[in-house]
């Protein structure tokens, strides 16, 4: 007993130490500090650095907004140029994770960067959030706990939507013309199979590749088929082209045009005469002239920071922002375990976003509205950024990916592409 | 000290510091990017064969490369290939294969022609790869692609994959030294130089060219082997019509016809264009006035540049062999 009557300051400390160890958790552990450092993949260079732009934008919006703070913790973003194409993009994620530390990745920008840095990602355990990578396989055949399509899209989501729509206007022979490459396959894929499905006719697909500066012999094709109407997926300047030649041959209120999404997106419409444009009917998960609160609040933001409308890649990634946020939150900043972090991020529900309700299925692509679109002159504050915008005619609440199907049976059937289009021809 | 021995030890030297590197502590990120080196040297000297000594400046560089990427690829995802050794051959077959078949329309130009010949093989090779679907996976290209063990040897690791790609550089090296200094490779000095005067000599000038067109054809299908398995992925941009200019630029960068330059010439332009990329978005203009410095001041390649400054500062001046016209060597 005597060894306790003798007075042991340092041991009393020791003892302490060790219950202060016990009650208050190490740093790094259960309470992580430090910055959270993003890589953000975008092409600022390469044919689609106009994309690149809009995405880097919309992020860094969000994060202005918020002070680059979260849950305690501060968000550092990089970003890394993929220079559109899918070896930088590989390059750059190496350099993100292995050199920068980055501890999650958010973009790229195209389907092929996507497929090309998701294998990388899943190896080294990185989350990644794809805002607009819309390849179908990401969340079907090929979906992985660490890839989400955060405020992004699946190609064919809102095709589907269309064949339907098209058959129910009394459309009955219809042709496609879309961009030969994965995207323009799922968005005609899409169509043609739920076209087809209800009884309708494809009368011929025309696949243009992607950098097409003429399309006239194309439009000829669709002239000489005269078809009840035409089926387009366009991206970037292949859309301004195709809409510009499709109004000067004549054809624009002769044959009705039901456009994909990227065609008439906010991006191609801002160069062109209003009298090319106005008018058409679209598919998209979003619609800057959606005439909901929180499109209003974020169109306003955006194009008082930018001078422009909001394209939709810049809206998914301020949305991205917005839900990987509300992730951070949930998991109380703790993000280092990824697992419960991606947890967190696929349970988070946005009630009301720039692109309405969206949620996640369990394979990581959202269920959200799909919208049927016109082009109309902007009115109010909107018309002094742009001359035309897409407003909603229709909405379709909580569209999945997988339409009407169950999904293991829609995961039966191969990915669309130019052999499989969803009906036999 | 010879200049002979002297370019000994720096090799040795080279050598060691090139074993030694990952045991150094150098980061994995820069492990990877001297991977991609030694593989895109293998590709850059496979063409230095065809330009420096054959002289027939192929711009289907990438379209041989790719089709050895392709090769494995398809062969491990479809076939479940997945053998070092087979999938190796695959690509290297593939590659020669495709370079006896460009070799039967292209070499039937020469100069300008030939040049013109080549980009439209290349055009023909992209376009398949980005339209055939079914075969290719289109834009998308391939993924899922593993690295292959060699016997009991796990080297699909940072580290491992290093010592596979230094080794396939260091073989690749040597056998094209061989080559070049061989009687074969005399005669294809010749070609290069005067094929009118090689013809009236009684050589065939064009199965010569053929020849030259398809040993290149299986190193560069290696580096592209080599390359689908270090990104395990392939897509159409492996053999775009930039990806042989890339090629090109690594050899008028290295040092046409030294064969050993082009290690210098894909180390600057592998580490350049990622190591700019981190610093600036104007780095695609920055490497091209980089490329345009080097060009000017350096114009036998990198690789003389060392033995250049050298004599220089020892204030003798140096006659090199790159700089004296073949005919008069």
């Amino acid at each position: 007993m005597r060894m306790f009557s003798r007075p042991r300051p340092g041991l009393a400390f020791a003892v302490a130490l060790a219950t202060l160890g016990i009650l208050v958790p190490a740093p790094g552990r259960s309470a992580e500090s430090g910055p959270i450092k993003v890589a953000l993949l975008a092409p600022t260079s390469g044919s689609a650095a106009a994309a690149g732009h809009d995405m880097v934008a919309g992020w860094t919006l969000y994060w202005k907004e918020h002070g680059d703070k979260v849950a305690g913790r501060t968000i550092v973003t990089t970003v890394y140029d993929t220079n559109t194409n899918p070896g930088k993009a590989l390059d750059q994620a190496r350099r993100a994770v292995e050199q920068d530390g980055a501890q999650m990745i958010v973009g790229p920008y195209l389907a092929n960067e996507g497929l090309a840095v998701a294998p990388y990602g899943i190896q080294h355990r990185i989350p990644m959030f794809f805002p607009t990578v819309s390849a179908d396989d990401l969340s079907q055949r090929q979906a992985n706990a660490f890839v989400i399509k955060v405020a992004g899209w699946t190609s064919s989501q809102t095709t589907h939507v269309a064949g339907e729509w098209a058959y129910e206007q009394g459309h009955r022979k219809v042709m496609t013309l879309a961009n030969s490459y994965a995207f323009g396959y799922e968005n005609a894929g899409g169509f043609s199979q739920t076209f087809t499905r209800k009884g309708g006719r494809i009368v011929g697909q025309i696949w243009a590749p992607l950098g097409t500066a003429d399309y006239t012999p194309y439009i000829s094709q669709v002239q000489a088929a005269n078809p009840d109407a035409l089926f387009v997926e366009m991206v970037g300047a292949d859309a301004v082209h195709f809409l510009q030649q499709w109004s000067q041959l004549g054809l624009k209120n002769k044959i009705p045009l039901i456009a994909n999404e990227t065609t008439t997106d906010q991006s191609n419409i801002r160069s062109l005469d209003p009298a090319l444009v106005e008018g058409i009917t679209s598919f998209g998960h979003f619609a800057e002239g959606r005439d909901a609160p929180a499109t209003r609040a974020f169109v306003q933001k955006y194009s008082k920071a930018e001078g422009v409308l909001p394209s939709y890649m810049a809206t998914s990634f301020y949305t991205a922002a917005q839900w990987i946020g509300r992730g951070i939150e949930a998991v109380h900043g703790n993000t280092a375990e990824a697992g419960t972090f991606l947890r967190a991020v696929r349970e988070i529900k946005l009630a009301d976003s720039p692109f309405g309700p969206m949620v996640l299925d369990q394979y990581g692509a959202p269920i959200d509205n799909v919208y049927i679109r016109k082009v109309v002159a902007t009115t109010g504050d909107a018309a002094k950024y742009a001359k035309t915008w897409n407003v909603v005619t229709k909405t379709y609440p909580n569209v999945s990916q997988f339409w009407t199907w169950k999904a293991a049976d829609y995961l039966k059937q191969p990915p669309y592409s130019p052999t499989f289009q969803g009906y036999s021809k | 000290m010879s200049v002979r021995r002297r370019w000994t030890f720096a090799l040795a030297a080279g050598a060691v510091v090139a074993l030694l590197l990952p045991c150094l502590g150098v980061p994995t990120f820069y492990v990877s990017l001297l991977t991609q080196t030694w593989i895109i040297a293998i590709a850059a000297m496979s063409l230095d064969l065809l330009i420096g000594f054959t002289g027939l400046v192929n711009f289907s560089q990438a379209a041989l490369f790719g089709v050895g990427a392709y090769a494995v690829a398809i062969a491990a995802t479809r076939f479940h290939v997945v053998g070092f050794l087979p999938g190796l051959g695959l690509g290297i077959t593939a590659a020669v294969v495709t370079a006896a078949l460009f070799g039967l329309v292209a070499l039937r130009a020469e100069g300008p022609g030939f040049i013109i010949i080549t980009i439209a093989l290349n055009q023909i090779m992209w376009g398949l790869a980005y339209q055939w679907v079914s075969v290719s996976g289109g834009d998308n290209g391939i993924t899922g692609i593993v690295r292959p063990h060699i016997g009991p040897l796990d080297v699909s690791g940072n580290t491992g994959y290093y010592y596979v790609c230094l080794v396939m550089f260091a073989l690749a090296f040597a056998l094209l030294m061989t080559i070049v200094r061989s009687p074969f490779g005399l005669v294809l000095k010749g070609v290069r130089e005067t094929p009118r005067r090689m013809r009236a000599l009684g050589y065939n000038v064009w199965l010569y060219r053929y020849f030259a067109l398809m040993i290149s054809a299986a190193f560069a299908g290696t580096a592209g082997v080599l390359f689908a398995w270090y990104n395990q992925f392939v897509g159409p941009v492996n053999l775009s019509l930039d990806q042989s200019t890339q090629f090109l630029i690594i050899v008028i960068l290295g040092g046409i016809g030294t064969i050993f330059g082009q290690f210098f010439g894909a180390l600057v332009v592998v580490f350049l264009s990622n190591e700019l990329s981190a610093v600036t978005q104007r780095w695609m203009l920055v490497l091209g006035l980089i490329y345009f410095v080097i060009v000017m001041y350096a114009p036998g390649g990198l690789v003389v540049l060392v033995p250049r400054l050298w004599a220089r500062l020892r204030g003798r001046p140096v006659v090199l062999a790159a700089d004296v016209p073949l005919e008069d060597r």
